[in-house]
């Protein structure tokens, strides 16, 4: 317990740095958005929005290693929390995306017109 | 000698003042708390997912819905603005945690300081949001609905948005707000647009360098504009002025935009809302000596945990709405 006690300003005001760096890069490429990363796809998805989700994973890394102190935990605790999250995260994700983009094929190949 | 050890296993197990997982009660709680919370935003998510990726052709582009900037009328800045948001939401999130440390060091003022420095962080948060909602809500162009429910909007030759107020026409007609006091029986309409169809049809036929661009995306990651001729066919079967935004229907594109918006934006909102309540008891709890006196600032760290969660969620909703 005593190791907590120790003041981590520094460390505190670091991942202040690197947040905001993350924040204004993805504001930046927002704005500009380069043909080449937006209209190159990779698996599926322009490699712009690929960046924007690694970098917001990285910013959520930071706000729950860093200030919500999960670094300082048990590993009990840390995979109790985190992995459940991460696995129906994912599997909601694949399940409702995959069944849109089906329900999008059947509008679009479909004979009926919904959008006039 | 087993016996005795299970007994005592037991006695220790169950008697009370443990700390499975090496965290307290409160901050378990608090953790489990959150995990279910992140399951419920995940959730909203994912739905708007579905949503988008099922109307993926016609989903409005965020850079041409979120473009106000406070004193900058009428000049198209976006994503500056929920830079902004973000940016307080994250600098709150620091003196959140810095609040945190110097409870570790017991040093009260210094919570109490940044615990202020929180509050007002929050509190701007929410004023943002309010007004990004009213500007939403109020719209800026307003559009048109066809009688199959896509929605048109109008632009000039060189694709710059046009708002239906600087061309449509007025005619001499009013027709009356049908409200309860006027009404035979308990009946009433939503507001009425300040253009009726009809003005809007005659103020585009007399605009000849009008055009009106539908939903639908192109490959360059554009809306469709339609040519001249396309244009006066395709408003031939307008049947309703689209002004702002509503649960109903929104002058961007999709309706299920809005109602999204509405939803998740606002749940967030008020979970900042309800943090601020919850960072202003602990505050006064912090002047008032309280976690002084029981030489722990504990309270802190969960409150801490709960406002860092808050911070993490709008992280997502800003990649999600604005960015992707």
């Amino acid at each position: 317990m005593s190791h907590e006690h120790v003041s981590n300003t520094k460390r505190i005001w670091t991942v202040f740095g690197i947040l905001s760096v993350i924040t204004i890069v993805e504001v930046f490429f927002g704005i500009l958005k380069p043909e080449v990363l937006h209209f190159t796809n990779f698996l599926g998805m322009n490699l712009l929005n690929w960046l924007f989700i690694i970098l917001t994973l990285v910013k959520a890394y930071y706000i729950v290693w860093a200030f919500m102190h999960m670094e300082g935990e048990k590993s009990t605790l840390r995979n109790s929390v985190v992995l459940p999250v991460i696995f129906l995260v994912l599997y909601l994700l694949f399940i409702l995306l995959t069944e849109a983009n089906y329900v999008f094929e059947v509008f679009k190949d479909s004979t009926i017109k919904w959008n006039f | 000698m087993d016996t005795v050890a299970t007994e005592n296993g037991l006695g220790k197990t169950w008697g009370g003042g443990n700390e499975p997982m090496g965290a307290s009660y409160g901050k378990l709680m608090m953790w489990f708390f959150i995990v279910s919370d992140a399951l419920t935003f995940s959730g909203f998510l994912a739905a708007y997912g579905f949503s988008r990726f099922k109307f993926i052709e016609t989903w409005p582009l965020a850079e041409e819905v979120f473009t106000h900037f406070p004193f900058m009328h009428g000049v198209s800045a976006p994503m500056y603005y929920v830079a902004f948001m973000t940016f307080i939401l994250i600098f709150s999130s620091v003196t959140m945690v810095l609040a945190v440390d110097a409870g570790h060091q017991l040093k009260k003022d210094k919570v109490a300081i940044y615990l202020f420095l929180t509050i007002i962080g929050g509190l701007i948060f929410v004023g943002s949001q309010a007004w990004e909602w009213k500007n939403f809500i109020k719209g800026e162009y307003g559009a048109i609905e066809t009688k199959g429910g896509s929605l048109l909007q109008f632009v000039d030759k060189d694709g710059h948005r046009v708002a239906i107020a600087d061309f449509a026409a007025t005619f001499p007609e009013e027709r009356e707000q049908l409200t309860r006091s006027k009404g035979r029986w308990f009946m009433e309409e939503a507001t009425l647009p300040t253009y009726s169809v009809a003005e809007v049809q005659a103020g585009f036929k007399s605009h000849s360098d009008l055009l009106i661009r539908t939903e639908t995306i192109t490959a360059q990651k554009k809306k469709t504009i339609l040519s001249r001729k396309d244009s006066e066919l395709r408003l031939t079967q307008a049947s309703l002025v689209v002004e702002g935004a509503n649960l109903t229907r929104n002058e961007y594109g999709s309706k299920l935009f809005a109602d999204f918006f509405f939803f998740i934006t606002g749940f967030h909102g008020f979970h900042v809302f309800s943090g601020v309540i919850i960072n202003i008891i602990i505050f006064f709890n912090v002047l008032l000596g309280t976690y002084e006196k029981r030489k722990s600032y504990e309270m802190i760290e969960k409150v801490g945990l709960y406002w860092h969660f808050v911070d993490l969620v709008w992280v997502f909703v800003f990649t999600v709405f604005y960015l992707v």
